[in-house]
């Protein structure tokens, strides 16, 4: 980069750690420091050994986390599912409209996450438009519900995270090469064939981004399971939030937030040996 | 079977941007409902009556002012903060910049209820009492990151030796950044802004955790769920979304301008 040449031998050398101090002083104090201390909560208070708080921990609340990375993976790829072809569609087909498309996809994410989530409640509700029209379509039973179901609440993370899915795919096959399906076609590939030789390939690293991007807040995210699903639906953060802020068993609640910190983020560094941070950003 | 195959990929697009839209169409329709009852769920009436009246409930014209002065807070602070990092990562090669990087990233990998709780152990550990401050604290935290990467993204591949034909010319190093740099950098360092104060704006989770009793906005939407949801929550929602694609069909013609003009006036140079 030519960037290195400027500003010469006078204390450029200090120059880029003086640019980011403030901000890496601020996450170094209010990110890296709260998960020390989101660390020594956990063991504090102790008789026994250091992982007895977590052994509880597990103990009561294995299920909601097995729920939580369950739900999370069904909303993955059910967005995965509904995001790709739109994502195909904005990049390959949009033409002209494709900045409008783009706006069209964040512009429902500048109204705020839980009203949207209020309005799903309204969607859902008991007798309202989707238990009528499915149950017009025979498809659910007179007297079923979709409010406080699996499927609501997956939808639901489905709904919130869709654009953390659409954006890095997007952004992978934008930046595909046009000749080179168009080589493929020259070379008697079907369309079929040089979608799936040529552009899926080209596009797994955005794929993968986006999962991740759609993954990690789904698991943690508690607005969905409460405003839509009932207590059999009820996810990790949930628990770790009432813990918190209602039951106050700080260690408890420290030791829950910690292990879904940790198994997290040992996925997400294991992606990023893999295949670098880049696709994140 | 070419043909079909783009049929159907238009159909599921288009109805994938209709699923996008469902929730936004039930939200500004329900604005114009008058409610039976105490929750705006169920559609009985067309009235105005709830934009006659969009700060009827004290509360929630309260909620509002906190919420708008944390986003500018915040924003300000986050935004500062976020391109100077990001004007290191672009211009200069250093030691420490891929842990720099990956400091960056882990706050975005890592769930909202994690970062809220572990702030809160941190705030419970030092005996601060969580409120006004400690909710700026948190959003300039999570803001910075995004605003790092997004000015990154939008100034990375730029044609830095501007500068140095600025200096060689004879301007000043302060002339320089206020003459050539900022000009270049400012219209990712406004994108930057406006993801912040959009984030800051509709955070729940984290703010959850560090609020104490003061009440952002959607925190107040949260409270609703028990006592009473009116359709002045759906008057407000609707007024942020049109402000927001005013803004950003602002933006975007004032971005297009300023290149058209750069197109211009930096040829010249080359």
């Amino acid at each position: 980069m030519a960037g290195t040449a400027s500003g010469g031998s006078r204390g450029s050398r200090l120059a880029p750690y003086l640019l980011v101090a403030p901000g890496i002083l601020w996450l170094l104090v209010f990110f890296v420091a709260p998960i020390i201390t989101l660390a020594q909560t956990s063991v504090s208070g102790l008789e026994g050994p250091w992982w007895e708080t977590y052994q509880r921990a597990l103990g009561n609340y294995g299920t909601h986390f097995f729920r939580s990375f369950r739900y999370a993976l069904g909303a993955t790829l059910f967005a995965l599912a509904l995001g790709y072809p739109l994502a195909y569609f904005i990049a390959f087909r949009a033409g002209r409209l494709k900045n409008l498309l783009l706006g069209l996809v964040v512009l429902p994410f500048f109204t705020t996450f839980l009203v949207r989530t209020f309005a799903w409640k309204t969607i859902l509700n008991d007798g309202g438009p989707a238990v009528w029209l499915l149950q017009q379509l025979h498809i659910l039973a007179p007297g079923g519900r979709l409010l406080d179901t699996t499927i609501a609440v997956v939808g639901g993370l489905t709904y919130n995270f869709l654009p953390f899915m659409i954006l890095p795919i997007y952004v992978s096959l934008e930046k595909i090469d046009r000749r080179l399906v168009e080589a493929a076609e020259d070379l008697y590939s079907t369309p079929l064939g040089a979608f799936r030789k040529v552009v899926l390939p080209l596009s797994l690293p955005g794929v993968f981004a986006g999962s991740l991007l759609t993954f990690i807040p789904a698991t943690g995210d508690f607005i969905n399971a409460q405003l839509l699903g009932s207590p059999n639906q009820q996810m990790i953060g949930t628990v770790i939030q009432n813990q918190f802020l209602e039951v106050r068993d700080y260690p408890l609640a420290a030791s829950l937030s910690f292990v879904l910190m940790a198994v997290i983020t040992i996925g997400v560094l294991a992606y990023a040996r893999v295949l670098g941070t880049e696709e994140l950003a | 079977m070419r043909r079909f195959g783009r049929w159907l990929l238009d159909g599921v697009a288009i109805l994938v941007l209709g699923y996008l839209f469902l929730p936004i169409f039930v939200i500004v329709l329900y604005s114009f409902n008058r409610p039976a009852g105490k929750f705006n769920f169920v559609w009985k009436a067309f009235s105005l009556e709830a934009w006659r009246n969009p700060f009827a409930y004290e509360a929630l014209y309260e909620s509002m002012k906190l919420s708008l002065r944390v986003a500018a807070l915040s924003t300000l602070v986050a935004t500062v903060f976020g391109t100077l990092i990001a004007l290191a990562l672009t211009r200069y090669r250093f030691r420490g910049s891929s842990a720099v990087n990956l400091l960056l990233v882990l706050p975005l990998t890592t769930p909202e209820v994690v970062l809220g709780s572990s702030l809160l152990s941190l705030f419970l550990d030092l005996n601060t009492r969580t409120g006004f401050s400690t909710i700026v604290i948190a959003h300039i935290m999570f803001s910075v990151s995004y605003v790092a990467l997004t000015v990154r993204a939008r100034i990375r591949g730029f044609d830095w030796t501007l500068e140095e034909a600025a200096m060689d010319l004879g301007a000043t190093p302060l002339r320089v950044f206020f003459k050539v740099t900022l000009p270049i950098i400012l219209p990712g360092i406004v994108a930057a802004a406006m993801l912040a104060f959009a984030l800051s704006l509709d955070d729940f989770i984290i703010t959850l955790f560090n609020a104490g009793n003061r009440v952002t906005y959607p925190l107040y939407v949260y409270g609703t769920r028990r006592a009473a949801f009116p359709p002045q929550i759906n008057v407000l929602a609707t007024a942020i979304l049109v402000m927001s694609l005013l803004a950003l069909g602002a933006t975007v013609l004032w971005q297009q301008r300023t290149l058209r003009q750069r197109g211009m006036s930096v040829t010249p140079l080359a």
